[in-house]
């Protein structure tokens, strides 16, 4: 593709500046509205404003706009994957698109099974917004997903995927599983079921803001360290904190990248396992089968009533 | 006024000991998590073909062990950032101060 045309480039750049100017877009958001602060400190998300409604206030914060800012760059960032796509293959960029629409189509596929394919986009789509946002405090922002709200929310609808796979074999097949293997277990059975979201929200949102925390303690710790170390040093050499250049950064390799990662992997593979692992294959078959024929034997009676 | 800080100084404490003792819930993970990845280790060593199925298996397998760990973290978090301000606001309205 050598000769292309002026209008592609152009609309080549919107798009990249749609993935990148959200993230601006809230960092100017946060130095404007932050308020001062004395050395470190550890706070939930800033509420910006809140909306009055009628069954109390909706508070609009920090996690929510940033967790908007992470989809709308996602959503451009697709968008500039998927400009120009040829049946050739012209463009570096539908290489990694096609990448990543084949390993995700691979990883439910194994995962999953081939009745749940359509469950690719969404899977990938998780992955994506949960690992962008963990990494989104790579920039210095309040990652979203180390607020409960936004991972609850997430898990609650993964919540809602299961129970509806659930329900595919009839009503009274879902109502029966929670007495299995036998009658008295059944308020087990609620409890591990109601575990599910709650433990899937806990498990994300723990992982990620027991990082964050750490790497505000030791970068409080490396402050100290040098001050005890290097503080001899004359003038403005010695109150300057030197450890906290630099060392902070390599455990924040761990924490903030490995880890936000890992659990984008982790909620994406249980998402999959729940709703594959729920869902009742055999029965759901049965039951398809026998609709099928009760509605021919109803055709065959019209017929030969007719 | 004297009791009052005394009250305080029992809630903030009593909070920082309750966080140090729910994080005792991370050695069961710790334990767990160390024999499945020791098992996968051996797995991988009779069988190294089957390494990624080994790994993955693995890595689900650590990510349910690890709950019960993350469970005590959470309530290690909240004790110490959120129900001390809570439990000296319920104290000021009982007190009426």
């Amino acid at each position: 593709m050598n000769t292309q045309s002026r209008r592609f480039k152009v609309v080549d750049h919107l798009l990249l500046a749609g993935a990148i100017l959200p993230f601006l877009a809230v960092m100017v958001l946060k130095v404007l509205t932050a308020p001062p602060t004395e050395g470190i400190e550890i706070s939930g998300a800033l509420i910006f404003f809140t909306i009055p409604l009628p069954m109390g206030g909706l508070p609009i914060t920090e996690a929510q706009t940033n967790s908007a800012a992470v989809i709308l760059s996602i959503l451009f960032l697709c968008l500039y994957l998927t400009h120009g796509l040829t049946a050739k293959g012209g463009l570096k960029r539908q290489l990694v698109a096609e990448w990543i629409v084949e390993k995700c189509d691979g990883m439910v596929r194994t995962n999953m099974g081939e009745y749940f394919m359509g469950f690719a986009p969404f899977i990938a789509g998780i992955l994506g917004l949960s690992a962008l946002s963990s990494l989104s405090s790579l920039l210095g922002l309040f990652p979203p997903t180390s607020d409960m709200n936004i991972v609850a929310g997430w898990a609650i609808l993964v919540f809602a995927l299961i129970t509806y796979y659930k329900f595919k074999a009839g009503p009274v097949h879902y109502l029966k599983s929670f007495a299995e293997p036998v009658p008295f277990l059944l308020p087990m059975n609620l409890i591990s079921e109601v575990a599910t979201p709650v433990s899937m929200a806990f498990r994300h949102y723990g992982n990620i803001l027991s990082g964050s925390i750490i790497s505000v303690l030791l970068a409080a710790a490396f402050a100290g360290l040098s001050n005890l170390l290097l503080g001899w040093l004359p003038g403005v050499l010695g109150e300057f904190p030197f450890l906290r250049i630099g060392v902070p950064a390599v455990l924040s390799l761990y924490f903030d990248i490995f880890s936000g990662a890992l659990q984008a992997f982790i909620f994406a593979t249980l998402t999959m396992m729940y709703v594959s692992g729920g869902f009742p294959q055999a029965l759901f078959e049965a039951r398809k089968a026998k609709r099928a024929a009760k509605k021919k034997a109803k055709q065959v009676n019209a017929a030969q009533a007719e | 006024m004297d009791m009052f800080a005394l009250a305080i100084g029992i809630i903030l404490g009593g909070c920082a000991i309750g966080a140090g003792l729910a994080m005792i819930a991370g050695i069961g993970p710790g334990i767990g998590e160390g024999n499945a990845v020791a098992k996968a280790c051996e797995a991988i060593g009779r069988q190294p073909e089957c390494k990624g199925d080994v790994t993955s298996t693995m890595i689900t397998g650590c990510i349910i062990a690890e709950t019960t760990g993350l469970y005590g973290l959470v309530v290690a978090i909240l004790l110490i950032f959120v129900a001390p301000g809570q439990f000296v606001d319920i104290l000021k309205t009982t007190l009426g101060k």
